[in-house]
């Protein structure tokens, strides 16, 4: 009797364990869709373009959003707009310097005012964005929505069982405070970045 | 050798106003015929796409050449400076006659 209590005991902690453990989600997306856009004021017309080389992990835990942690890595040389000359410029030394500085990186600390609704989520995400080798601390409001049992269907294998988190996010960051080229010609670019974030993470069940 | 008012150079004069005329006309044509699009040239154009599952919007780019302004500005000077050009070979026969 004893002993199947313990037993007992011993099972709930352990499944209790496993329920309370996030999940890690990996941002790498089998389909390429995962994009951040940017855009910049210019006289002309807005410069706009797109990353799609993000990668890195985030752990989520439905259960308890605030946790939430991890690094996305976005890689500089994929940073593209419609105009080749444009692009090349972006990478260069004087703006995000690729070559020196192939990654930007943002390392999420946890969520803060987080709303709940179903599997939605509004928050703040607290952490550090590196920038051309500045880091600086950022609290950005986000989205995120997670989908249960989704993971096969998106990649047309629905015999494959898994989740998906998809994070939303719209916010700004000064070329001047990551030194892209920093207080030049701003009345051609503005020093204001607006980001717009739309990515998705799978975390596949073996 | 021909002179400055001979029907060579006059042909020469011709010529030029010709090709600046077709030069103009060229980049005019594929400007609008390419969409007139109105910011600089693009190399690749973005087409926003949807995500099924997700709902996510991103962004895929075509291959493609769409000229901007730059193109156009590009075609006009050139035409202008062959219409300069064709002045060079303007024909001085009046002023010899007095």
């Amino acid at each position: 009797m004893k002993k199947s209590v313990l037993l007992s005991l011993f099972a709930f902690a352990t499944s209790s364990a496993l329920v309370a453990a996030p999940t890690s989600f990996d941002f790498k997306d089998p389909k390429g869709v995962n994009t951040i856009q940017f855009k910049l004021d210019a006289p002309l017309e807005q410069i706009a373009g797109t990353t799609n080389g993000i990668t890195g992990k985030i752990a989520f835990d439905p259960a308890a959003p605030e946790s939430t942690s991890g690094t996305l890595t976005v890689d500089v040389a994929s940073l593209t707009v419609p105009n080749k000359m444009m692009s090349e410029h972006i990478q260069g030394e004087r703006w995000l310097d690729a070559a020196k500085h192939g990654q930007i990186t943002f390392e999420l600390a946890g969520l803060s005012d987080v709303q709940k609704n179903g599997n939605n989520y509004t928050a703040k995400a607290r952490g550090k964005l590196t920038i051309k080798g500045t880091a600086k601390d950022v609290t950005v409001p986000v989205k995120l929505s997670y989908l249960p049992g989704a993971f096969g269907q998106r990649i047309n294998k629905p015999e494959l069982k898994g989740d998906l988190l998809v994070v939303r996010g719209d916010f700004t960051v000064l070329r001047s405070d990551y030194g892209i080229n920093s207080g030049q010609m701003e009345d051609k670019v503005s020093n204001e970045i607006a980001l717009s974030l739309a990515i998705v993470g799978g975390a596949p069940q073996s | 050798m021909a002179g400055p008012s001979s029907p060579r150079v006059f042909s020469l004069r011709r010529t030029l106003r010709w090709f600046a005329f077709v030069v103009l006309a060229v980049a005019v044509g594929f400007w609008v015929v390419r969409g007139a699009h109105r910011g600089w040239s693009q190399n690749r154009v973005p087409v926003q796409e949807v995500d099924e599952i997700t709902g996510i919007d991103y962004v895929r780019y075509e291959d493609r050449f769409v000229p901007g302004v730059d193109f156009l500005g590009g075609g006009v000077a050139a035409s202008l400076i062959l219409f300069g050009l064709s002045f060079v070979f303007r024909p001085i026969s009046s002023t010899r006659k007095t």
